[in-house]
């Protein structure tokens, strides 16, 4: 299809909707081959993420110890939040397509502003997350290098992921500013939006250490000792395995990691010999142990798969943006919403995978 | 459901009643909690199965209502689902696989086993 200019194709189809792309007879064939395009699309993005389901699957089922001992390091206070945050803005993604089917463009541009928002908010919140763990050492397997260390203030993690979304609050405040002096109409008030949306990315930050502040019980946004510490579980379990068996646990120690089975006492054991007293208290020798390291595997399938789940939020929140502007552009109508409907499934889907992935990944035990 | 049935509506234009998304919005949060709560008591082998179970039906209220497939087509309902059958087999299928190989792999040696094991026996 030649691309025409606008005014053009006003002219050829004067007689009947701008919209109906003219290879089509009519609005409800459009809409259903758009809708069967989606359908389509989405059923690759299962199957994309099905892969990383797949290596989930096979590291859970042959090595749950390592997913047992992950689950100390996890947040499952600020994993509930994001997903009622995401749950939320999938009502106001619902609502937005309600409107646009009744033709309500102001309705609509209202509440794909709030979905916008909302996206933005979980980010800030796994921003949060991301960064408490990278401060102690939690990356994936290669880099897995745990201390039980706590930045004091704010991480200096947190700052440089959330450099991009200060420049980007910068500009579109700029852009609101600079379009509403050239006088147009529409541009100011997109960009006004889009500033909230980035807005919505702090409040997420806000709302994600105040989460984690209150949630951990000590005031100061660090997890508590025995929830996030498994060196420390090891030693107490060691404490025990002494009192037990005396002598035994050397000798396990001595014999080095010989099966999963024994590698949790051997390990403790060894812990308890290694760092003595140290391991209750800040314990800021790195994990040199490769078992220790394993927990890394389940932080490289986590961060894989969040991941590629945040790229989703971030494409979500570009296709979004444009649902937006055609708000402000008043061109939804009763037969013309579909593109609005499409984003929809899209970002429900988003939504959908996350509905996995809190369990999956957060509320292991 | 203001304006849910207006009266140029073209046949394809269904909007879902807004009643009925707000209930499935407090239907999800409240399976999201209840998820939260059982993972926090002891089910043994049971709990990665309610767990599932649970977002299973969160799944079901998403795609039924959000998703609209209440009102699609046969056939996108149908394609979008079929690509749960492909997820199962791309998933069996591997696990068959590595299940058969497991023993092999266990017994290869790690890589870093032999340089590192060596210094925390020491201490």
């Amino acid at each position: 299809m030649a691309v025409a200019d606008p005014d053009n194709i006003l002219e050829e189809h004067h007689h009947h909707d701008p919209f109906i792309a003219h290879h089509f007879e009519s609005a409800e064939q459009q809409f259903d081959s758009g809708k069967l395009g989606i359908w389509i699309f989405l059923v690759t993005e299962v199957l994309f993420f099905s892969g990383l389901f797949v290596a989930y699957t096979l590291w859970r089922l042959h090595h749950p110890e390592i997913f047992q001992q992950a689950h100390h390091f996890l947040d499952k206070n600020l994993g509930a939040l994001n997903t009622i945050v995401l749950l939320f803005s999938s009502l106001t993604m619902a609502l937005g397509v309600h409107a646009a089917q009744n033709g309500d463009n102001k309705k609509c541009g209202l509440y794909t502003l709030i979905t916008m928002v909302c996206a933005a908010m979980f980010l800030g919140v796994k921003a949060v997350e991301y960064s408490h763990k990278w401060d102690m050492g939690i990356f994936v397997r290669s880099a897995f290098n745990y201390t039980n260390h706590h930045a004091e203030g704010i991480s200096p993690y947190l700052l440089g992921l959330s450099a991009i979304p200060a420049l980007l609050l910068v500009g579109f405040i700029g852009a609101s500013v600079f379009t509403k002096t050239m006088d147009n109409e529409l541009l100011p008030k997109f960009f006004a939006g889009m500033a909230l949306t980035v807005g919505g990315y702090f409040l997420g930050v806000l709302v994600g250490m105040g989460f984690m502040a209150l949630t951990a019980g000590d005031g100061g946004g660090h997890a508590s000792v025995e929830r996030v510490a498994p060196v420390v579980l090891h030693a107490q379990t060691a404490d025990e395995h002494h009192a037990e068996d005396g002598h035994a646990a050397d000798s396990h120690a001595a014999d080095g990691h010989e099966e999963h089975g024994d590698a949790h006492a051997t390990h403790a054991a060894e812990g308890d010999h290694a760092h003595g007293d140290d391991a209750h208290h800040g314990h800021k020798k790195s994990t040199a142990d490769p078992m220790d390291r394993d927990v890394g595997v389940f932080f490289s399938i986590y961060y894989c798969m969040t991941g590629l789940h945040a790229i989703h939020i971030i494409a979500g929140i570009i296709a979004l943006a444009w649902v937006f502007y055609r708000c402000l552009a008043l061109h939804w109508r009763p037969d013309y919403f579909g593109p609005v409907d499409y984003v929809g499934l899209y970002w429900h889907l988003v939504d959908l995978i996350w509905i996995y992935l809190f369990p999956l990944l957060y509320l292991i035990d | 459901m203001a304006g849910s049935h207006n009266e140029d509506h073209p046949p394809f234009n269904h909007p879902a009643p807004i009643p009925l998304l707000i209930g499935v919005f407090l239907g999800l949060v409240f399976l999201t909690l209840l998820t939260l709560v059982t993972s926090n008591i002891e089910l043994a082998q049971f709990a990665f199965g309610i767990a599932m179970l649970i977002a299973t039906a969160k799944a079901f209220l998403v795609c039924a209502f959000f998703m609209h497939m209440f009102w699609d087509k046969g056939f996108n309902i149908l394609f979008f689902l079929s690509s749960t059958l492909f997820v199962a087999l791309f998933i069996g299928v591997t696990l068959l696989d590595t299940g058969q190989n497991q023993n092999d792999i266990d017994q290869f040696p790690r890589a870093e086993e032999q340089s590192s094991a060596a210094p925390a026996d020491a201490g």
